[in-house]
């Protein structure tokens, strides 16, 4: 009887570890596509100095150069130079917006005597909303949901009138409320009137 | 397919996916990749079972531990996902692009014939010509790294020869939504 054995056992092949660049997460060959080339470089070189080398070394450079004439090469460049250029604005514009938006802390009247605090704008700084709403419920001994509001936006609705107390949490900067600036914080009464009234 | 994608809005639920559908995913896996079962074990093994996550638009994607690996379009070929492709690149048959074309890639677009013919593109040779809707895995010129995900819409032949319009479609490129998701 032949050997019943067969083909000997495969290998499975190993995974192979690519290298992203933190900077812009692509694996670092293609970090000249991306929108941060210089600060890529800059990380690269700090990193790991031979694969550095290997990329943007003279003759490495000279090499990639390769099919493309010599103008194609240059709209090539000036293109990626325009475009990181677009997404380092892009960046700062999206930071100043972050420093100047406000958290905003309404107080609405739910009955005569009955009120509900709506806070808005806390995911401009990085807040897990639905987590914060938990931690004002358990605070506050009310209910508290995550809501969307009429623009669209989210908000965390706590029941009866805690705003000065949430006022006072955020300068303290209470549990996950830790990033936000408490002079970004507005507050706001507002009487909301049943619609068909 | 992933250039406006947010978990938070296009993710419509998540699911465990039974074990019938399972072994069927698996053995359409072993016949459309290039894998052995033994790799495919290391990838997936057999006792794991995936979620399925459906999105808009009939996209459904397979994730182990909240790592999507596999995806796919309505009942179409299963994609893996660009980062597992980096980690196993013989999954799918490779096609190359010269390197002008890389930053359109990068931006989404689909690659037209001439990219894949003219000096810098690749494609394979005669003996391996590949059908129309083939998975393949889009390398550029240079590089050792694919940078996307793409399936054929003609058969290499026949963009040889024609050298005219849409070669490969663009299902899934660096730095996309579905690049950005790291769990999901």
């Amino acid at each position: 009887m032949a050997s019943t054995e067969g083909p000997a056992p495969v290998e499975p092949t190993p995974p192979v570890d690519v290298l992203y660049c933190q900077v812009c997460s692509f694996p670092v060959e293609y970090c000249e596509f991306g929108s941060s080339f210089t600060r890529c470089k800059e990380w690269l070189q700090k990193t790991d100095g031979a694969l550095y080398d290997r990329f943007y070394s003279e003759e490495a450079l000279q090499a990639k150069i390769g099919t493309l004439s010599l103008e194609a090469q240059e709209k090539l460049e000036k293109d990626t130079a325009k475009k990181e250029a677009k997404a380092e604005a892009k960046a700062e514009s999206a930071l100043k917006k972050k420093m100047a938006s406000q958290v905003t802390i309404k107080r609405i009247e739910r009955n005569k005597r009955k009120h509900v605090t709506a806070i808005l704008g806390l995911e401009n700084f990085d807040v897990d909303l639905k987590k914060a709403a938990k931690f004002f419920a358990t605070k506050f001994a009310t209910g508290a949901s995550v809501t969307k509001n009429l623009q669209g936006q989210d908000e965390i609705v706590v029941q009866g009138d805690v705003s000065g107390e949430i006022v006072d949490m955020i300068e303290d900067g209470v549990g996950l409320l830790k990033g936000v600036p408490k002079d970004n914080v507005v507050e706001v009464e507002e009487k909301k009137k049943k619609a068909g009234e | 397919m992933f250039k406006k994608f947010q978990p938070a809005s296009d993710v419509s639920g998540q699911v465990s996916v039974k074990t019938s559908v399972q072994r069927g995913i698996r053995s359409s896996i072993l016949a459309q990749w290039r894998i052995t079962p033994e790799t495919l074990e290391q990838i997936w093994p057999k006792k794991e079972s995936l979620t399925l996550v459906k999105c808009r638009e009939h996209i459904s994607i397979y994730t182990l531990h909240g790592e999507p690996l596999i995806f796919q379009h309505f009942d179409g070929p299963y994609f893996p996902t660009l980062r597992l492709l980096h980690k196993y690149p013989a999954l799918l048959p490779p096609v190359t692009i010269d390197r002008g074309a890389i930053r359109f890639l990068l931006a989404g677009a689909h690659m037209m014939c001439p990219g894949l013919t003219s000096a810098g593109g690749r494609l394979p040779a005669a003996a391996d010509a590949l059908p129309a809707n083939t998975p393949v895995a889009i390398h550029a010129e240079g590089k050792e790294h694919a940078a996307a995900v793409g399936i054929l819409k003609l058969p290499t032949e026949d963009i040889k020869r024609i050298n005219k319009g849409v070669g490969v479609e663009t299902v899934t490129y660096l730095g996309d939504d579905l690049w950005k998701l790291q769990t999901l």
